[in-house]
């Protein structure tokens, strides 16, 4: 997992939004079983509590659901995290913008680097 | 959740110099928290008393429901800031010197651990790298299943992959019921690891409080944050 979260910010709500974006693209798909707090908490490097913290904001936003003495699953109805992604897309987009402003650039001037990128 | 420490107005001093005054804490259980201080604060004196190597000068501590004492001991795992091993002895041996003492060491665990960093039951401690020393010392606390495990700086003095493979040990073993505290100044390298911090300055403890609740209201990582509160 190459996941890094930015120390400067809670690292909870860091860790929910690396989930939701896992299942928006596939990396763990509808009814998939998420790996166990311990592991979770292993491989990303963060505290057990924070997991268990993100595992339940993710329950109770809908997008996982956790079964008793089973562990957590992945909801049947992944739109919610897909939402959560296309919340991510705006938001980069608004960043990337407001550097490009601050480098001088209007959402004009920004759609030429756009097209010498792509091309 | 259940209290396995609590400190009362407590105080220590050396001849007439206080090393901790009126020191407040409370740590309850499934908590992994960072003891924080520049060197000379009094972090390894209250690791000191918490494990009943000295005695408070007033104030009083309880460890687990028990004054620090035979009681308490068992209940507490303690790696010191200094190795009380025996270097002549092998890791085998240690082992079974680990078994008779604590009545929750697990054996397998230990030999699965070192297993996994291919050190062998009949090496010699003194044959060890200063690493891997101090990776036998962390294992054989992290073999007991205790409720307090107290670690004194179990990551200074290694490499930053043994601080990774160190950390993976804790998570990997602590108990959702037992607490870890965890004194140390290399903040950046443990701090996403922690529930909560105590800050502890000059004896006296300037801050405990949650990591997320601090990077949330400060907008700084912990290590930022120390630079502030201990700028010199």
């Amino acid at each position: 997992m190459s996941w890094k979260p930015d120390k400067d910010k809670p690292i909870c709500p860091q860790l929910c939004e690396y989930i939701c974006l896992s299942i928006a693209t596939g990396v763990y798909g509808a009814g998939d079983k998420l790996p166990s707090v311990r592991e979770m908490a292993v491989t990303a490097g963060v505290n057990p509590n924070t997991v268990k913290r993100a595992y339940e904001i993710l329950e109770f936003r809908g997008i996982v659901t956790s079964v008793r003495n089973q562990g957590t699953f992945v909801s049947e109805n992944t739109l919610i995290a897909k939402e959560s992604l296309e919340n991510m897309r705006r938001q980069k987009t608004a960043e990337y913008f407001t550097d490009m402003k601050a480098l001088g650039m209007d959402a004009e001037a920004v759609k030429k680097y756009i097209e010498e990128w792509n091309a | 959740m259940s209290v396995l420490l609590r400190c009362e107005n407590l105080t220590k001093s050396y001849g007439g110099t206080p090393a901790l005054k009126d020191v407040n804490i409370t740590l309850e259980s499934g908590k992994i928290v960072g003891l924080l201080g520049p060197n000379g604060s009094g972090k390894t004196t209250l690791i000191k008393l918490i494990n009943g190597l000295l005695t408070p000068t007033s104030g009083s501590i309880e460890v687990a429901g028990f004054a620090p004492g035979v009681e308490s001991k068992k209940r507490v795992a303690y790696l010191p800031d200094n190795s009380y091993l025996n270097t002549w002895m092998s890791v085998k041996q240690i082992v079974n010197y680990f078994c008779d003492f604590y009545e929750d060491f697990r054996p397998e665990l230990a030999y699965q651990m070192m297993a996994k960093l291919g050190i062998s039951p009949e090496v010699r401690l003194k044959a060890l790298s200063k690493g891997n020393k101090e990776k036998v010392c962390l294992i054989l606390i992290m073999s007991r299943n205790a409720l307090l495990y107290v670690l004194d700086e179990p990551i200074a003095g290694v490499d930053p992959a043994a601080r990774d493979y160190i950390i993976s040990t804790i998570l990997n073993n602590y108990n959702p019921e037992a607490t870890v505290l965890i004194s140390t100044h290399l903040i950046s390298d443990i701090e996403k690891i922690l529930d909560e911090v105590i800050f502890i300055n000059n004896g006296n403890v300037v801050l405990q409080k949650n990591v997320d609740d601090i990077r949330e209201e400060n907008g700084k990582s912990l290590d930022e944050l120390f630079r502030e509160v201990f700028r010199w």
